[in-house]
């Protein structure tokens, strides 16, 4: 099985660690992966706020990197969405990417059919499902599954997890106070879960529950779920 | 008088206020997270909901798709059965038209029934101007209307104002209205219900004129259908010898029929219930029972330029179950006055920028009062597509320019050309994380500012992914 | 006014002009969901009116008359309307004045009025709601409104259906129709549900069957 990594502008600049982790979970697991260098943003942050003309051009960019590409794999369910829900407005050739594009919990779970991924991580984690996954994907249980087989780790539920983090790409420049309140709303419910880790599948939504944990100094981290899955007995995540 | 939403703040500013009044956060949050699970236990009660959404989706836009024929259709159907049809372009208009009608019967108050359309054209306002009293007979609105408030919520417009707030209104001002509120009332609902049914007694039953909205008008048989829990409507549409109507043109629905679906669906997704204390359904008048008199005002004002627009359109489904304001996480952060209108939550962010449109600064920033988390479409009774508008209409408002539009314009289309260009990017990247040690934590300026007032940025990692991979997988 | 109807037609047309065709209505949801089963039913009926705070109570055609004279008497009604074509039988034994609505009552005699009784047209299972048309028996609309104790008679199996969808048919659209579920509520407040508004206060269910 060989895979295209979509690993996404956000993950490039600012989180390549869950690039990396992705790269040497599926290796891991018998995937070949490849990374083409021509792929760049998949155009959600200009369409999603009102600029589909200006997001174009990044979409053929992206449909032209993937070309060729059967399984294309993004540690990203928000970017994920954005192919699959939008790229059909752009035309033809970018509505063929849709279906081969698939977010990292799915790809290991209805491609690979694994859920015990051979991980450690003796941490006490709590899950937020990003609401691109949720609603837009139906990611369902995946995510969940994958960390319950997870061994050593702890999984504790966290109240309100449905409940959006309050980031919404642009909506967090935008409304700057309600996206805090919801943020601070967010974190108040990691907290109370008593958690070391808050892990999502999303890290523009852990961007901004991140941000105000360090901001408060707060006894948990943000992680992206493919460090934890990437985390072993042998080579523990960090 | 009740407050009006003109000279509104844009969203962000309005919701900034909001976000910091404590008792604000506490009242919405504690009413909309009850309403919340029960809807969901409601919902689950019916194994085939996803059907009865699609079909409802379905009915409505069948509907919207020949609503010419279906408002002539009822016109007739309401004219047979005594009934008489007016047609307003505007709120201006459908004004007029209610305040010459009850001039007409010499009266100078009017008892009413919660309805959004009256509210939207002001009625009210425009009633008072004219020497005619309007009382609001739903407790919310009663409570809306005594404590000279704007309503924050579709289905419970004083949502914002917990029960010690509400005592204190009906001891200040029913004196003023009416019947006075009873010596030491107390804070808990049943009294206060009480008290309500002791105020406004006295005016149902001298009421010569009632003014009411629809949920639905039944095209095939003339039949319009008021759903209601407290009694109130009832009231307003039975004891007065007068009956006016006022009802948005996308309140149509062509069959009797086609109640089956909105009957099992409004209810549950509007107070949670298996179906609402009362429903009544009038078909023109009756001899020996209710008014004798019966006028229906078809309102348009602005409801065709929806349904101009092939994807905003979706919103003239609307049956106004609030049921995305309650699971809405913006909504329960801003308040429903913060969208400067009567349609507050994602709903009114996709309604009231198309029926107004986006010249004011709270309308063109209504688009943007969403995290497109999908809630609303999740719950919403005829599947409209709220973040799908929303998206479209921002496109619209970015493209109309105006204020901080051109210089976000110029923004990202400078992104967008870094962001196709590769090469640029990684450089632009490798820059960053050279020099990584001398960015803050805090982002300075304009724009970026509140959003690190709450948040620290990540440390920039030591380099890009694109750079790792090169050097370690190629 | 003319002129208003004319442009609004006209902007419709011109609006959906270029609207594609609309999906057929798909009515692939249930006609029922409980079972077609008179007992099951009425009891179905029994527990969501109860759920809502109406008071039920299951007789027979012979005890309608003490059950509602039992009933009106512990409400302390001292008066009650009776809607013309109301069987004679059933207040056959009650103390209370009748207060008859022919000539009409005004809305303050109706006021000054204790207690009504009436038939329906037909009451829902699924959703514990009662339907009257103002057929004998039942009365116009503003006698089950301003009284503020109703008591209201269903008769099992004739007038009892499952669910919204069987109960519509059965329903003259000509007719003034109102739909009751439990007494009057809100849900204003908080947005938690109290009974006892404006509509009666107090709702009295007879369920009755033959045998």
């Amino acid at each position: 099985m060989r895979v295209a990594l979509f690993v996404t502008c956000v993950n490039d600049a600012l989180f390549p660690s869950t690039g990396v982790a992705t790269v040497r979970l599926l290796e891991r697991l018998g995937v070949a992966v490849d990374f083409p260098a021509a792929q760049s943003c998949c155009g959600q942050p200009q369409f999603n706020t009102g600029y589909r003309t200006e997001a174009a051009p990044l979409v053929r960019r992206t449909v032209r990197a993937f070309a060729g590409h059967d399984h294309v794999v993004t540690p990203s369910g928000s970017c994920a969405a954005m192919v699959r829900r939008h790229y059909g407005k752009f035309g033809a050739e970018a509505a063929d990417l849709a279906p081969r594009v698939y977010e990292l919990t799915e790809f290991l779970v209805d491609v690979l059919g694994v859920t015990d991924v051979g991980a450690y991580f003796p941490h006490r984690v709590t899950y937020h499902p990003s609401c691109h996954g949720l609603r837009l994907l139906g990611l369902g249980e995946r995510p969940r599954r994958l960390l319950e087989a997870v061994k050593g780790l702890e999984l504790v539920e966290l109240p309100g997890a449905e409940e959006c983090c309050g980031f919404g790409g642009t909506f967090a420049v935008k409304n700057p106070d309600v996206s805090a309140a919801m943020g601070a709303d967010k974190i108040t419910n990691a907290l109370s879960t008593g958690a070391e880790v808050l892990c999502g599948a999303d890290n523009s939504c852990l961007l901004h529950v991140g941000g105000m944990l360090r901001r408060r100094e707060a006894p948990l981290r943000a992680l992206h779920l493919a460090e934890i899955l990437a985390s072993t007995e042998e080579e523990p995540w960090r | 008088m009740s407050g009006t939403f003109v000279g509104m703040p844009a969203f962000p500013e309005a919701a900034r206020e909001a976000v910091g009044d404590t008792t604000l956060r506490a009242n919405l949050r504690h009413a909309t997270r009850t309403i919340r699970d029960k809807r969901a236990r409601a919902v689950a009660e019916l194994d085939d909901w996803a059907a009865l959404r699609e079909a409802g989706k379905r009915i409505k836009d069948e509907t919207l798709r020949h609503l010419d024929a279906h408002l002539l259709r009822l016109e007739e159907s309401v004219t047979a059965a005594g009934g008489t049809v007016h047609w307003a372009a505007d709120a201006a208009e459908a004004n007029r038209i209610v305040t010459d009608l009850v001039k007409a019967t010499g009266e100078t108050e009017v008892v009413k029934v919660k309805s959004m359309a009256t509210q939207e054209i002001g009625l009210n306002e425009h009633l008072e101007a004219e020497g005619i009293r309007a009382y609001e007979t739903d407790l919310a609105e009663l409570i809306v209307q005594l404590g000279e408030d704007r309503p924050s919520h579709i289905l419970v417009p004083a949502i914002h104002r917990n029960r010690g707030e509400i005592r204190d209104v009906f001891r200040e001002k029913m004196g003023s209205w009416g019947r006075p509120a009873p010596e030491g009332l107390s804070d808990t609902p049943a009294e206060l219900a009480e008290a309500a049914r002791l105020h406004l007694r006295e005016k149902f039953l001298r009421a010569k004129v009632g003014i009411s909205g629809a949920n639905f008008m039944v095209a095939e048989t003339g039949t319009l259908v008021v759903v209601e829990s407290e009694g109130n409507g009832r009231m307003c549409l039975t004891l007065p010898e007068t009956l006016v109507s006022v009802v948005g043109i996308e309140k149509v629905v062509p069959t009797w029929r086609d109640l089956e679906v909105f009957l099992q669906t409004l209810p549950r997704s509007s107070t949670a219930e298996r179906m609402n204390p009362y429903t009544s359904m009038w078909t023109g008048t009756t001899d020996g029972d209710g008014p004798s008199a019966f006028h229906l005002v078809l309102l348009d004002n602005g409801r065709t330029d929806a349904l101009a627009d092939e994807v905003g359109r979706q919103a003239l489904r609307c049956i106004r179950c609030s049921a995305c304001l309650n699971v809405c996480p913006v909504y329960e952060r801003a308040g429903g006055h913060a969208y400067g209108s009567v349609y507050p939550g994602p709903i009114g962010a996709i309604l009231t920028p198309q029926l107004r449109g986006t010249a004011s600064e709270v309308d063109a920033s209504l688009p943007y009062a969403s995290s497109l988390c999908g809630a609303c479409y999740e719950v919403c009774p005829v599947a409209i597509d709220i973040p799908e508008v929303l998206v479209h209409l921002r496109e619209k408002v970015a493209d109309q320019g105006g204020k901080g539009h051109r210089l976000e314009k110029a923004a990202i289309k400078a992104s967008t050309w870094v962001l196709d260009h590769p090469g640029a990017l990684g450089a632009g990247e490798r820059l960053a994380s050279a020099t990584r040690k001398l960015h803050p934590k805090r982002l300075p300026g304009p724009g970026v500012g509140p959003w690190s007032e709450s948040r620290d940025l990540p440390g920039l990692p030591a380099e890009p992914f694109r750079d790792w991979w090169r050097k370690n997988r190629t | 006014m003319t002129d208003s109807r004319a442009r609004v037609l006209a902007r419709i047309r011109t609006a959906v002009a270029d609207a594609p065709g609309a999906v057929p209505v798909a009515r692939d949801y249930r006609t029922a969901h409980a079972p077609d089963d008179p007992a099951r039913l009425l009891d179905l009926l029994h527990e969501n009116l109860a759920d809502y705070r109406a008071h039920v109570h299951r007789t027979t055609p012979d005890g309608v008359a003490g059950l509602v004279a039992r009933l009106l008497a512990e409400r302390g009604a001292r008066s009650v309307v009776v809607p013309p074509g109301l069987p004679e039988e059933w207040l056959a034994t009650a103390e209370a004045v009748r207060r008859s609505d022919e000539p009409r009552l005004t809305p303050y005699e109706l006021d000054g009025a204790d207690a009504v009784v009436t038939g329906c047209a037909v009451a829902i299972a699924e959703t514990g709601t009662i339907v009257l048309d103002g057929g004998a028996g039942q009365g116009r609309r503003a006698l089950t409104l301003v009284p503020d104790l109703h008591l209201c008679v269903v008769r099992a199996p004739e007038q009892v259906v499952a669910s919204v969808p069987l109960a519509l048919p059965r329903l003259d659209p000509g007719r003034p129709l109102t739909w009751i579920s439990g007494p009057s509520a809100t849900s204003d407040i908080e947005l938690d549900r109290v009974e006892g508004v404006h509509g009666p206060r107090t709702l009295e269910v007879l369920l009755v069957t033959s045998g």
